[in-house]
C-alpha cells in the first residue's frame, strides 16, 4: 500500500468514519441541517409572498 | 437581520470546525460524542424557546401587547424543531452508546411532552380564528405548559435516569475539558443567533400580514 500517497485519502476516511459512529453523527447533524435551513427558507418565501400580493393589490385587503 | 444571519452562520462555522475537527475524541464514547455539539445546543435551545414565550405569554396576559403575542406564537414552531432536533439527535445519540433509541425515562418523556405541548400550542393557536382570543387562550396554554420545564431541567438530578447529568452546570466546574467546551459554548450561541434570526423573519411576516393596511406596509410595497 502507498502510504504516503493514501495518507490523505485515509484522514478523510477516517473523518467521515468516526471510528464507526460515522452513520450516527452525521446523521444527526443532516436532520438538523435540514430542519434548520427549512426554519429560514418557510418565512423568507412567505415574505416574498406577502410581498408581492400586498404590492399587485394595494389597499384591497384591508 | 441580514446581520444577525451571518453572524449565526459564521459562529456555526467556527463550532462544527472545533467541534468536527479540532476537539480530541472521548475516552469513553469514542467519536460518537460529537452529536453533542448539536444535542445540547437543541436542548437547550427548546427550554429557553418556551421561557421566552412563557414571559410573552405573561406579557400578553397583563398588558395585552399585541408584539409579544405575536412574538410567543412565532416562536412555537422554532421551539417545537429544537424540541424534534433534541429528541433525533438524542435518538442517534442513544443508539450507538445505550443501545437503543428510545427509553421512557424521565428525561427523555419529559422533553417529548415538550413537544407534545408545542403541538398543541401551534394546534391551538390555528384553531382561534380571532386573534386576541387566540392569542390569550395560547398564553394561558404556555403558562399552564412552562410547569414542565423544571421537571425536564431537574429530571437528570430527581430521578435515577439512563441520560447522563448534565455536562455542563452554572456552579462548579464543568466536567469536559475545554478543547470540547469551547465548541459547545460557540455552537450554543449559535443556536441562540439562530433563534433570533428566525424568529424575527417570521415576526416581520406576521406584522406584514396583520398590518396590511397600515402606512408602514404601504410605503414598504412601494419602495420595494
Amino acid at each position: 500500500m502507498g502510504e504516503r500517497a493514501g495518507e490523505p485519502r485515509l484522514k478523510m476516511d477516517a473523518f467521515f468514519d468516526l471510528g464507526g459512529y460515522g452513520f450516527y453523527v452525521w446523521s444527526a447533524y443532516t436532520v438538523a441541517l435540514i430542519v434548520l435551513v427549512l426554519n429560514l427558507l418557510i418565512p423568507m418565501s412567505r415574505n416574498r409572498r406577502l410581498l408581492r400580493r400586498l404590492s399587485g393589490r394595494p389597499g384591497r385587503e384591508r | 437581520m441580514k446581520w444577525l444571519g451571518w453572524s449565526c452562520l459564521l459562529l456555526m462555522l467556527a463550532g462544527l470546525y472545533g467541534g468536527l475537527v479540532l476537539a480530541p475524541p472521548d475516552h469513553e464514547q469514542g467519536e460518537s460524542y460529537r452529536i453533542i455539539y448539536i444535542h445540547v445546543p437543541s436542548a437547550w435551545m427548546s427550554l429557553f424557546v418556551y421561557l421566552v414565550m412563557a414571559v410573552a405569554s405573561v406579557v400578553v396576559l397583563v398588558w395585552r401587547v399585541k408584539l409579544a403575542a405575536i412574538l410567543a406564537q412565532c416562536s412555537a414552531p422554532l421551539g417545537a424543531s429544537f424540541t424534534f432536533l433534541a429528541l433525533v439527535t438524542g435518538a442517534l445519540w442513544g443508539k450507538p452508546m445505550w443501545g437503543t433509541w428510545w427509553v421512557w425515562d424521565a428525561r427523555l418523556t419529559s422533553e417529548l411532552l415538550l413537544l407534545f405541548i408545542y403541538f398543541g400550542y401551534m394546534g391551538l393557536d390555528s384553531a382561534i380564528a380571532d386573534r386576541s382570543t387566540a392569542a390569550r387562550a395560547c398564553a394561558i396554554l404556555a403558562l399552564v405548559g412552562s410547569v414542565n420545564i423544571p421537571i425536564i431541567h431537574f429530571s437528570v438530578e430527581w430521578w435515577n435516569t439512563l441520560h447522563q447529568p448534565a455536562t455542563i452546570s452554572k456552579l462548579g466546574k464543568p466536567s469536559i475539558h475545554p478543547s470540547m467546551l469551547a465548541p459547545l459554548l460557540i455552537m450554543v450561541a449559535a443556536f441562540m443567533l439562530y433563534y433570533a434570526t428566525a424568529v424575527f423573519a417570521r415576526v416581520r411576516c406576521e406584522l406584514l400580514a396583520q398590518e396590511r393596511g397600515a402606512q408602514w406596509v404601504r410605503e414598504l410595497v412601494s419602495r420595494g
